[in-house]
This record gives C-alpha cells, sequence and structure tokens, in this order.
C-alpha cells in the first residue's frame, strides 16, 4: 500500500493501524497525528487503518509568533 | 466593590501581569530564546505545530518552553484554508493540551494579509467546538464586530503585516476598534518594531500587544525584550492616566503672572 507520510511517499506491505506505522517510522512524542487532512485524536490512532494513498501528518510543537 | 483584576489582562477569564505576549521563532539561539522571553517578563509565549521531520521540532523545543513556566498560546501560521485551520487548531489542542488558539488564516501571500471570510467560518467552527479563538484580523470595524458577535473576547488586529516592523500604520482604525469594541480584550498583533509602537499601542487602549520579530530580530534581543516590557508599562500607565487633550494652539505651561518685562499693548 502506498502512503505519504510527512511529505514522504512510503510503502507498507500489509495493513497496518495509523499507531503501528508512526510507531514504526520512529516518531517521538509530543506529536498530533491528522489524516488526509483530518485530526485523528491519539485515542484512536490504534482503530485507524490507512487505505491507498492516504496522506498522513505528523505535527511536533516548533517554534512559533 | 473594587475588581481585584481591573489592572491585570484578561483571556477569556485568565488574568495575567504582563500585557506583553511573546513570540518563540526567529532568535539567533534556543539559550537567546530563554533569555529573552525571560527578559521580556511576558506571561504567554506563542507557539506551533509542525511536521516532526522538519528542523528543530520536537521534544527538545517543548522541553525548552515548558522550563519557562508561561503559558503557552498555540498559533495556526502558515494556513490558506479554513479546513487547515480547524485540522491545525485540533492538533495544537491535543498536543499543547490547551483550548486557547491563535487564529491565523492568510489570504494573501504578499503581505500575509489575514483572510477575513475564512477567518470567520473557521471561528464560528472553532469557538463551537469550546475552543478559546484569539483571532490574527486585520483592523477592519465591521470584521471585528463579527468575530466578537461569534463570541470571541479576545481580537488581534495588526498593527502592520508580520515582521515589517513598520508599528502602527492605521491608528485611527484602531482607535475606531477600541472606540466601538469597549468590553473586547484587543491585542496589537503583528508589525511592530519599536518599543515606542507598543507603547503607542497601549497608550490606544488597546490591552496587550503580541510581538516576536521585533524582538528576535533585535542586535540584542535579551536587551529589547527588556525594552518592549517598558514600553508596554509606560503605555498602560499613560492610557489610565488619562492624556490632556489636544490642542491647535499653544499654551504656556510656566506662569505669566509676575512675568517681568510684560508685554502690555
Amino acid at each position: 500500500m502506498n502512503l505519504t507520510y510527512n511529505g514522504e511517499a512510503i510503502r507498507i506491505e500489509s495493513a497496518q493501524s495509523l499507531q503501528q506505522i508512526i510507531v514504526s517510522k520512529g516518531a517521538k512524542p509530543p506529536f498530533a497525528v491528522a489524516l488526509n487532512g483530518q485530526f485523528v485524536p491519539s485515542a484512536k490512532l490504534s482503530d485507524t487503518m490507512p487505505n491507498q494513498g492516504d496522506s498522513i501528518e505528523v505535527l511536533s510543537p516548533i517554534q512559533g509568533g | 466593590m473594587i475588581n481585584p483584576h481591573s489592572e491585570q489582562l484578561n483571556i477569556y477569564g485568565e488574568y495575567f501581569n504582563s500585557r506583553l505576549l511573546i513570540g518563540s521563532a526567529l532568535y539567533p539561539s534556543p539559550q537567546i530564546m530563554q533569555q529573552a522571553i525571560q527578559s521580556s517578563g511576558a506571561d504567554i509565549v506563542t507557539v506551533s505545530l509542525r511536521r516532526q521531520n522538519s528542523v528543530s521540532a520536537g521534544e527538545d523545543f517543548w522541553q525548552l518552553i515548558k522550563e519557562t513556566g508561561l503559558k503557552v498560546l498555540p498559533n495556526t501560521a502558515g494556513c490558506h484554508s479554513v479546513q487547515e485551520v480547524v485540522t491545525l487548531a485540533q492538533m495544537c489542542r491535543e498536543v499543547f493540551d490547551t483550548d486557547w488558539i491563535k487564529l491565523e488564516l492568510i489570504g494573501d501571500e504578499y503581505n500575509l494579509q489575514p483572510d477575513p471570510f475564512g477567518l470567520l467560518e473557521a471561528t464560528d467552527i472553532l469557538l463551537k467546538e469550546g475552543f478559546k479563538v484569539l483571532p490574527y484580523c486585520t483592523d477592519d470595524l465591521v470584521l471585528c464586530q463579527r468575530l466578537a458577535d461569534l463570541g470571541c473576547e479576545v481580537l488581534m488586529p495588526w498593527g502592520a503585516p508580520i515582521g515589517t516592523g513598520k508599528g502602527l500604520i492605521n491608528t485611527y482604525n484602531l482607535k475606531t476598534i477600541r472606540e466601538r469594541l469597549p468590553e473586547q480584550t484587543l491585542i496589537v498583533d503583528a508589525g511592530l518594531g519599536l518599543p515606542s509602537h507598543a507603547c503607542q499601542a497601549l497608550e490606544l487602549g488597546y490591552d496587550a500587544v503580541l510581538l516576536n520579530s521585533a524582538v528576535a530580530g533585535a542586535g540584542d534581543p535579551v536587551k529589547m525584550a527588556a525594552a518592549f516590557s517598558h514600553a508596554v508599562e509606560a503605555g498602560r500607565m499613560g492610557y489610565v492616566a488619562q492624556a490632556m487633550p489636544e490642542k491647535e494652539v499653544a499654551a504656556p505651561s510656566t506662569p505669566t503672572m509676575g512675568m517681568p518685562f510684560w508685554h502690555q499693548n
């Protein structure tokens, strides 16, 4: 399955939850996740299964004005 | 009965001593950022969210901010659509554990002018989701009125486009907003360059200023942060003290009675 993870094309061989994908990518907390531009609360990451072509965004704190 | 909070900054029922909100971006180093934030005396610091693989996003930065002990105000900087700001606000709420959001929705890339139409739509959605929205907006009276009508207790009109350092480019508009919205907490956000700009905003009756580039881009950010801290205090005190009325004709301040060599025509 082809996905986009933080703007980068990735491929996963079997169906995985958002939680599994994020762990496999080595994401470190704190972060929040969006799937196809929609926020996915952390409590739902394990239940959410991305589909072919989906886009995942994992965002963390940064400086802001 | 005297209101114990009458001389504090009110943001959605939370009270703060400092009338300066400071950004955390563009400093020469993380250490200077920390020192400047401390030197500013600010109680509130702005932050944002970006992809984890981007430069300096993550736990290290967040740890530095937590060490300041300040209240965090996340922003939605860089968003260009209602859907983007709503999603980013929801993500900010989870990461930063706050329902405050500095709502920033850009309508034009040239001057980073906020999109007033999308801003109203996004504000309505987020207020209904329980957010305490602090909208970054233009100095348009009717836009500010519509935002207040939706339920915004805090409005943040620009002084000038972000990062320009031009100061208050339309004091008439800012004064009018103050006159017409006496109950809202008004914060001049963006465009300030000098401490005198901040002082002027407070003298106009604005409740606070939010700035970043003016401090981070100064030759000595730590010293400039202190200068802005003094400026907002002076401006507020000047506003509370009620300035003398401006006159078109000179009036002597030194008594004329007993003046020697008095010219009597």
